[in-house]
């Protein structure tokens, strides 16, 4: 595990800017996550993170190296990431998905080794999802699709790992299971989340964007606030503790009517 | 998990849609059966497929013939053959199959590479112009003397390039187009590009233009020389070469070109790789038998549902089931319906509609 420091990181499409000056740094074995509304640049900066972007200003460093002296395969060696709905244009099956982790250790014509196969043999448990590793990825729910990509993902034997709203088509169940394998593991995690009570449950660190900006980060309990959520999210919450676990919850009550008429809200495709 | 798939003598059925996949070790080890099999296949069919024709000559005399011809005249069961027999065999029979082999090769390698750069299951170089594009760019070399005195296989390599460019371009370039998409552009520059040579071939207006119209825009091997053979074959089988060291980037680009970044691939430099390479051995293949379609589409489905999608294996398994296949289906074009003989692009093309419509049908389960 290994941390990661973005410094005066800015992006920009056609003029418009989606990040301005992110500074955000991902201690070694944190889980951090990424909050904001839809728009707010959240997958943009994972993808500056990933280096599958180059920002326009700033830098991006993993531990003390910049990702500019870093080779793609030796940046996958230790970086994972876990993308929002991807589709495959073949039928692969779930282990060959799988088998795609170890791209970056494989050389040209290698076979897989028997090292490669018990590493993708563990992804798969780690999962929960080996009894379907000869099933078509075409055939699979929206959950277990996002579990397999997980697998792959752990599959590249990673320090850091980013993940893109991973919890999005799972059931409660195995959001809660993939967040709590995600924490046991002693890999540096930035995830762009939507839910804040997983956010409070499960980061260490939170980094609230809005507009391309970071208007607030920190310990989730100090950052998440009645006044910071209505102002980020337009949204009145209640942020109280539940009683029994004593972790903080926050209870939405109502949309707020829309108070900032001048500034529209950019929805490029930042791709 | 909830459902246990079924699993019936070493075969999972899919509990949802029925599909039917192979376990992976099993996979693993029927694909190096497959390949040795097919390799196998390959030589006998080289030999056999020379027997057909015209005049009767018997089995043993062609395998002297061949044996004899590459150096190896002290193993041959029988004497030499009269020399018009001879040449029969060894300048005629035989070259066309070797070229059928290498075109079949090369068609069907091609045909996955587009699959995989373009992330469309219904690419072929045929169905996407590119083949379409080298025959206008050999035609006009030909006819024309474009380019001023430069050879047939690089005005179609030109061509092939230039019908890929404006197929990307039409595309949007990086952006990943849904396979309809892909495959209505494909439709348009192949249409353009052979109206082009349609165009090039009706003012040219030679005694040979009838002959060469079909020739061109059907695709057939009776142009089958020893000097198209052994260039053809040469440019196949570096280029085959070179695109296997890009396999890995192709099994990367399954779920597309970020995620075959993050797994370490550099994307643009294989993707440009790759489009150059398939132009080149398109512009080969085309520049020796004119356009022969769907080949591209057949054999890699067919490689991917016997074994695996994954293209360490599914690229050299495709070259040596696609050349194997192109020689039968060579072999019926020229001895089926004697005295005529049916260009056998036009067999392809019977047997590729079909497994067009199967393709389609299974992309859309």
């Amino acid at each position: 595990m290994g941390h990661i420091i973005a410094g005066g990181v800015s992006w920009s499409v056609k003029g418009h800017r989606l990040l301005d000056s992110i500074d955000m740094v991902a201690q070694a074995g944190k889980t951090v996550g990424l909050l904001g509304p839809n728009g707010s640049g959240k997958s943009t900066l994972l993808r500056l993170l990933a280096g599958l972007r180059r920002p326009d200003a700033g830098t991006v460093r993993y531990d003390d190296t910049s990702l500019r002296d870093l080779s793609r395969r030796m940046l996958a060696r230790r970086l994972a990431v876990v993308e929002q709905d991807v589709s495959a244009h073949n039928h692969v099956n779930v282990r060959q998905v799988v088998e795609l982790g170890r791209t970056p250790f494989r050389g040209r014509f290698d076979a897989l080794t028997g090292h490669d196969r018990r590493v993708v043999d563990a992804a798969l448990e780690r999962v929960d999802i080996a009894d379907k590793q000869d099933q078509s990825w075409n055939t699979l729910s929206g959950g277990e699709k996002q579990r397999a990509q997980l697998a792959r993902a752990l599959a590249q034997e990673p320090r850091e790992i980013l993940l893109d709203e991973p919890t999005n088509h799972l059931d409660i169940r195995h959001q809660l299971e993939l967040l709590d394998l995600l924490r046991s593991l002693d890999i540096t995690c930035v995830i762009a989340l939507h839910d804040l009570n997983l956010a409070v449950r499960y980061c260490d660190h939170v980094v609230i964007l809005d507009h391309g900006m970071v208007v607030a980060a920190g310990i989730p309990e100090a950052v998440l606030t009645p006044d910071l959520i209505e102002s980020v999210y337009g949204v009145n919450v209640l942020v109280d503790r539940e009683p029994t676990t004593d972790i903080l919850r926050v209870t939405y009550l109502a949309a707020t009517p829309p108070r900032r008429p001048s500034r529209k809200a950019i929805h490029l495709d930042p791709r | 998990m909830s459902m246990n798939p079924k699993r019936t003598a070493g075969r999972v059925e899919d509990p949802i849609n029925g599909v039917e996949t192979v376990p992976a070790r099993l996979r693993y080890a029927s694909t190096a059966a497959l390949f040795a099999v097919a390799a196998a296949g390959l030589l006998v069919s080289v030999v056999v497929a020379s027997l057909f024709g015209s005049a009767n000559i018997g089995p043993l005399d062609v395998l002297s013939t061949i044996l004899r011809h590459v150096g190896l005249g002290g193993i041959a069961p029988t004497p030499p053959l009269p020399k018009l027999l001879d040449a029969l065999v060894w300048e005629s029979r035989f070259p066309r199959v070797l070229l059928a082999a290498t075109v079949g090769a090369a068609l069907a390698v091609c045909g996955a590479v587009l699959q995989a750069v373009t992330r469309n299951p219904l690419a072929d170089p045929y169905l996407l112009g590119v083949s379409s594009g080298a025959s206008t760019g050999a035609v006009a070399v030909l006819l024309l003397g474009v380019g001023g005195g430069i050879s047939l296989s690089t005005g179609a390599f030109a061509g092939g390039l230039v019908s890929f460019a404006v197929l990307l371009a039409l595309l949007g370039g990086g952006r990943v187009a849904s396979p309809s998409r892909v495959v209505l552009t494909g439709v348009l520059v192949s249409q353009f590009f052979a109206a082009l040579t349609s165009v090039i071939l009706m003012i040219s207006g030679t005694a040979n233009s009838t002959r060469g119209f079909t020739y061109w825009l059907l695709g057939a091997l009776s142009g089958a020389r020893w000097e198209v053979v052994t260039v053809t074959a040469a440019i196949v089988l570096i280029g085959v070469l070179a695109i296997q060291f890009l396999a890995p980037a192709l099994d990367a680009f399954t779920f597309g070109w970020d995620s075959a970044t993050a797994l370490g691939i550099n994307v643009t430099a294989a993707r440009i790789w790759l489009i150059v390479l398939t132009s080149i051995i398109t512009a080969a293949a085309v520049a020796s038998s004119g356009a022969i379609g769907f080949i591209g589409l057949l054999v890699p489905h067919a490689v991917r549902i016997l074994t695996s999608p994954m293209h360490r294996s599914l690229l050299p398994l495709s070259a040596v089931i696609g050349a194997v296949f192109l020689i039968w289906v060579d072999t019926f074009a020229r001895v089926a319906f004697t005295p005529h003989e049916i260009p056998a692009g036009v067999i392809t093309a019977l047997l590729g509609a079909p497994a067009f419509a199967l393709v389609l049908k299974r992309l859309e389960s």
